[in-house]
């Protein structure tokens, strides 16, 4: 399942460096991956670079993936949980050609993961990295626009109006409405945006066996969580934290308990809910699951998946 | 693996392949500094005077630049060739106050009186500190540590040596700077472990 690149990097074209970013922005970067790793939690301003892709294709992850990769990892890259959409293509496609790295769509055979929304359903293990494409870094920003303040708040742990926030939701809803993005606190320090991952990821952050960094090109910020760090789910002793359940299992492979996605099917209304994790997904249906859509026959290739919209 | 002769002046002995040099010295670095206690293979791509030993310098030749002032302790200030040797390689100034440094490289942990001259960072920028290179001669052989935190699961065990004075004291006082205080890397013969202000150590008995 590992994709080797054809041609090794730089040969036809001296004009860029191995993985694209020069030696002194990878040192930088470097530097504030360090000190995120020694501060759970903490976001290091850096100097984001210009990449050659828009804000919001993930320009902070892919500067992250630049200065950690080399040339024996092996990348996987998703957008939602799948590894098939453009924007995960285009950056597979970028290191392929850059770093002259191997890619894959299997989970456990990557060395570096990056991911724009889902952590993985298959559980990480150690070694691996998980680089995450974070928009906006700062979880009390909506609270507080001013930089000066959000770090004062940071620096003297002052998370009240934070948890007054969460507890109008449960005030307005009955819950606290947040599904996306849910903040976290680590290691019992710094609040923590997740950024744009449904809060049924939250808990994979926890004690995992992979590292994680995260990488915010446009607001310029790194920073990390070790493994095995306590990640907390914000939330109130009346109001525990609770990931999302959905009432049917995957049509296509019969999980249950892992993200789904909804699925239009025609114009009359017809749906069905499908794993967000294609590699979760299509693994499952290797090894014999079948979901109420693939009924019990025997199954000729794989269902294309070319409809799939995301479910938010 | 190739052995890089000792260099015979400043200009020799960097990286034959500074991009695919760093790149491994830094991975290395960073698992190490993401799991307290674990112990890294460096690989030799770096041939320094002496004092100054193979992987301290390929760490600071890995990390250090011209926005990275570096301390280095008189061990390795006796002559001027491990000065010069950095300065070449990296284009890192060298600076003679602890407080101002970005990277301290150490050769003599033993005679190491204080680790509190260091820059600590801000409570608002706890970053802005110094990382701390301590040259061993074992991660394994000294009086035993143990290790938890964040990276850690359970508990680590590292017994590094030589280190500096009242040790486990200073690095208590670290610890409670928290989120402030210096990063402690430890290199060590062709290996390297790291410990982050994030670790703290206890006692064994407990
Ligand atoms: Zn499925």
């Amino acid at each position: 399942m590992i994709a080797h690149a054809a041609d090794a990097p730089a040969q036809n074209l001296a004009s860029y460096n191995f993985a694209y970013l020069d030696e002194q922005t990878k040192r930088m970067i470097r530097r504030a991956i360090l000190k995120g790793i020694a501060i759970p939690g903490y976001q290091v301003p850096f100097a984001s670079r210009e990449m050659p892709m828009p804000y919001g294709w993930g320009t902070g992850g892919v500067q992250v993936t630049a200065a950690i990769i080399g040339r024996d990892d092996v990348l996987k890259v998703i957008d939602q949980g799948a590894d098939d959409t453009t924007n995960a293509v285009s950056i597979r496609a970028f290191f392929a050609k850059t770093a002259g790295v191997a890619t894959t769509t299997t989970t456990p055979d990557a060395t570096i993961i990056q991911t724009r929304h889902r952590i993985p359903e298959t559980p990480l293990h150690a070694g691996q990295v998980l680089v995450y494409q974070v928009p906006i870094p700062e979880p009390l920003r909506f609270l507080e626009p001013r930089e000066t303040e959000t770090r004062k708040m940071h620096a003297l742990e002052e998370y009240g109006l934070m948890h007054v926030k969460l507890y109008e939701d449960i005030a307005r809803n009955g819950r606290i409405a947040t599904t996306y993005a849910y903040p976290v606190k680590v290691e019992g320090r710094y609040v923590m945006d997740p950024s744009p991952t449904p809060k049924f990821d939250n808990p994979k952050m926890h004690m995992s066996e992979a590292l994680q960094l995260f990488g915010a090109g446009r607001e310029k910020r790194i920073y990390a969580i070790p493994p095995h760090t306590e990640v907390v789910s914000l939330d109130f002793e009346d109001h525990p934290f609770e990931i999302q359940h959905f009432d049917e299992p995957c049509a296509l492979c019969g999980a249950e308990q892992v993200y789904l996605d909804e699925v239009v099917l025609d114009d009359k209304g017809g749906r069905m809910f499908v794993c967000s994790d294609t590699h979760h997904c299509e693994s499952r249906r290797a090894e014999g699951h079948r979901g109420a859509l693939l009924g019990d026959e025997p199954a000729f290739g794989d269902q294309p998946l070319t409809d799939k919209e995301p479910a938010l | 693996m190739p052995h890089t002769p000792p260099s015979t002046t400043i200009y020799e002995g960097g990286f034959a392949d500074p991009v695919g040099a760093s790149q491994t010295v830094f991975r290395a670095l960073m698992d190490a500094m993401a799991q307290p206690g674990t112990i890294h293979a460096l690989p030799h791509v770096t041939a320094p005077p002496a004092p100054l030993t193979a992987s301290a310098s390929a760490l600071i030749a890995t990390l250090a630049d011209a926005d990275t002032p570096v301390w280095l302790d008189p061990a390795l200030t006796k002559t001027s060739a491990v000065r010069d040797w950095i300065v070449f390689h990296t284009g890192a100034p060298i600076t003679l106050h602890q407080s101002e440094a970005a990277f301290a490289v150490v050769a003599a942990p033993e005679k190491l009186s204080a680790l509190n001259g260091f820059a600590l960072g801000s409570q608002e920028f706890p970053d802005r500190s110094t990382s701390v290179i301590l040259q061993v001669a074992t991660l394994t052989d000294g009086a035993a540590l143990t290790l938890e935190g964040p990276g850690i699961k359970g508990r680590a065990s590292l017994a590094p040596d030589p280190l500096p004075q009242h040790f486990t004291e200073q690095w208590k006082a670290n610890r409670q700077a928290f989120p402030r205080g210096i990063d402690v890397i430890l290199a060590g013969p062709a290996c390297v472990a790291a410990m982050p202000r994030s670790t703290r150590l206890i006692r064994p008995e407990a």
